[in-house]
């Protein structure tokens, strides 16, 4: 029972790491309908901006706590003044051409960011410090599940529910739903299409960047390239959701984190890949819109 | 290097270059064959070995060579082609060699030797590796200065059992040709020992953000010790990730993680781990006398397996020296018994043939440092 206990929270941390990331991919899919790629690259700029922030104050000798909420909001300015130019220079010229233009363009500022990274930091993996303390009064179940792994599923959980709020009270989220319905009809009825999607870019970096703080603590290093890895596993965990979904994101994400989970538990870490792309194929073939996914006619 | 050839019998016998170097004044020169490598795709492999074996041979006429007869260095070329190495084999027996140093690449080594066998001649390779030639027992005639694919390995387990002596051993890979190599090889020098027991064979995923799933099983498993065959960047993520769920087994992994970056990555969670890295031969003086003589001839650095040709070149002939004649049976006990100096330092070797100070050691994490371990 305890190793049962034990894997449900290795696949639950595993898993809201991914909808950490996933949260962000679907947000901007569903309100306009494009899989950003290079949205794993804004949560690698992000764990690159708080490391260089970190490493400063900590110079300073702030305390741990000050350190990561300072460090956090840099990444997010940082990550989100990304985002924000990102879809400024290559996706808003593309507004009016066909689907697939945007996505070649997302994977060029994908690939674009990376090798950026690459050339003005390091290739080199660098260390990561721990920004998440940990209590004493944890530590009877530090065996189970750390502090760090706590913060993120409550981050997530926070995240999730202060998301759906945003879209579902408040105008910005009214004008994000009008947009995603019909682009044309918003525009006619007054909705600054183009700043509310500058918006959407904006929230779903900052989301990135938050990931990109909370995961590299977890991790404890990071290079160009972790933004790409982490990026395809929780696109899958979106669609597995239900891409343009929410809540679908996040639950996706657990599913796929807590099958990896007991597929290492109870078969082979070796086959944790197996078993997880064989279930998104499962439920694909049975829901083909994801879990929590609105079946839709294709616009034309 | 375990590279074997593809079919090209025409070219074979155009391969059989064969050159003599040094002036042949002397009666009866002590002739050594010197077989690899020495042109097409791999013979960036096979010429440090050759130029190594040219600058040796030097030296030691110029000291009046061996018991007072010079030495002469019969080249072969045979493009890591095992169906060219047979040839060459066969042209250096008939050329009566007393030696061959050589082949370059594994597979062109397995078709060579046992045309040297039966001819009564010894073969000392400086970077054939794949295990079988030396421990399958057929060729007696067969040393090489190089240590065998499962010599990390063995290194590693043979540390581990002695030393830390667990009962329960974890061992994961990264799903690659290095990692899984190392620790299937692990594997079986651990069960074949039976000494303790492997609890758990697993691959990971490199790249994954999070391995305590893995982490949990491991510490379900009762294991004390884990053998991780990979490279740094994982390594640095299970050593971490086990000790923030307070899994303290022994973290033992290899040369793909002995390196600075793990240590700076890991941070506190580096130190007392152990992994296995090849012996340090940039301080060796002969090693630093070779390179400078290497450089000032060609004008460029020495590229592969030059010190283990170096290695080769000083055995075989300090063999020759010392041997009562020059018969393969006293040459073999030769190389067996007398001790010789190269850039590896004092070698020797084993009843395989497999040298006895090439290799690997066990080093340690202390303060920061990977230190030799005791």
């Amino acid at each position: 029972m305890e190793y049962f206990l034990e894997l449900v929270f290795s696949g639950l941390t595993r898993g809201s790491i991914y909808a950490l990331i996933a949260l962000g991919y679907t947000m901007v899919y569903g309100i306009i309908g494009l899989i950003n790629f290079a949205h794993g690259e804004i949560y690698m700029i992000g764990a690159f901006t708080a490391l260089i922030i970190a490493t400063v104050l900590n110079m300073y000798g702030l305390p741990l706590p000050a350190v990561l909420i300072l460090a956090a909001i840099a990444a997010i300015v940082w990550s989100a003044a990304y985002g924000f130019t990102v879809e400024r220079v290559a996706y808003r010229p593309l507004r009016g051409a066909p689907r697939l233009s945007p996505l070649i363009s997302a994977i060029g500022m994908s690939i674009f960011l990376q090798n950026y990274v690459m050339l003005a930091q390091t290739p080199n993996f660098l260390p990561f410090p721990t920004l998440i303390p940990e209590p004493a009064f944890l530590e009877p179940i530090a065996s189970m599940v750390g502090t760090t792994d706590l913060t993120i599923l409550l981050v997530t959980t926070v995240v999730m529910v202060l998301l759906t709020l945003l879209i579902k009270f408040t105008r910005t989220g009214k004008a994000m739903r009008a947009t995603s319905q019909d682009r044309t009809m918003a525009f006619l009825v007054g909705v600054n299409v183009d700043t509310v999607i500058s918006i959407t870019f904006v929230i779903g970096s900052s989301l990135a960047a938050i990931g990109g703080v909370l995961i590299a603590s977890h991790i404890g290093q990071i290079n160009f390239y972790i933004g790409f890895i982490a990026g395809i596993k929780a696109f899958t965990a979106a669609v597995l959701g239900g891409i343009g979904s929410i809540p679908g994101a996040v639950l996706g994400s657990f599913v796929l984190g807590l099958t990896e989970s007991f597929a290492t538990g109870y078969v082979s870490s070796a086959y944790e890949d197996v078993f997880a792309f064989s279930l998104l194929v499962l439920i694909l073939i049975f829901r083909p819109a994801g879990l929590l996914g609105k079946a839709s006619i294709e616009k034309v | 290097m375990a590279k074997s050839g593809k079919i090209f019998p025409v070219l074979a016998s155009a391969a059989l270059l064969v050159a003599s170097v040094s002036p042949s004044f002397a009666a009866a020169p002590i002739k050594i064959g010197v077989a690899g490598a020495h042109s097409g795709d791999l013979a960036s492999y096979g010429l440090p070995t050759l130029k190594g074996a040219e600058l040796v041979v030097k030296d030691v006429n110029a000291k009046g060579g061996i018991k007072g007869e010079l030495v002469e260095l019969v080249l072969v070329d045979e493009q890591c082609k095992p169906e060219a190495a047979a040839n060459v084999a066969t042209k250096l027996v008939s050329d009566n060699v007393k030696a061959v140093i050589g082949h370059t690449c594994s597979g062109p080594t397995k078709a060579a030797l046992p045309i040297y066998r039966d001819a009564g001649i010894v073969a000392i390779s400086p970077s054939a590796t794949t295990p079988e030639l030396t421990q399958s027992g057929e060729y007696k005639y067969f040393f090489r200065t190089i240590a065998s694919d499962d010599r990390q390995a063995r290194t590693m387990t043979d540390f581990v059992l002695e030393k830390l002596a667990p009962k329960k051993i974890a061992i994961l890979h990264d799903k690659g040709d290095y990692g899984l190599g190392l620790a299937t090889y692990a594997r079986k020098f651990i069960g074949e020992s039976g000494k303790a027991e492997v609890v758990l064979f697993e691959g990971i995923t490199v790249g994954q953000v999070d391995f305590s799933a893995v982490i949990q099983k491991i510490k379900r498993s009762g294991a004390e010790v884990v053998i991780f065959g990979g490279y740094h960047p994982e390594a640095s993520k299970l050593v971490s990730q086990m000790r923030k769920k307070r899994l303290d087994a022994i973290f033992v992994s290899d040369d793909g993680a002995k390196d600075e970056a793990f240590i700076k990555v890991a941070g506190k969670d580096a130190e007392g781990v152990y992994a296995t890295g090849p012996t340090d031969t940039t301080k060796n003086p002969l090693t630093i006398e070779y390179r400078e003589k290497f450089k000032k001839a060609e004008g460029a650095d020495p590229g592969s397996f030059f010190d283990n040709g170096i290695a080769a070149t000083l055995a075989i002939i300090n063999a020759l020296d010392k041997a009562k004649s020059f018969t393969a049976d006293d040459v073999a006990t030769a190389l067996r018994s007398e001790k010789v100096d190269t850039p590896f330092g004092e070698i020797s070797f084993d009843e395989h043939g497999d040298p006895v100070g090439i290799g690997f050691n066990m080093f340690v994490v202390k303060d920061g440092q990977y230190v030799t371990a005791e």
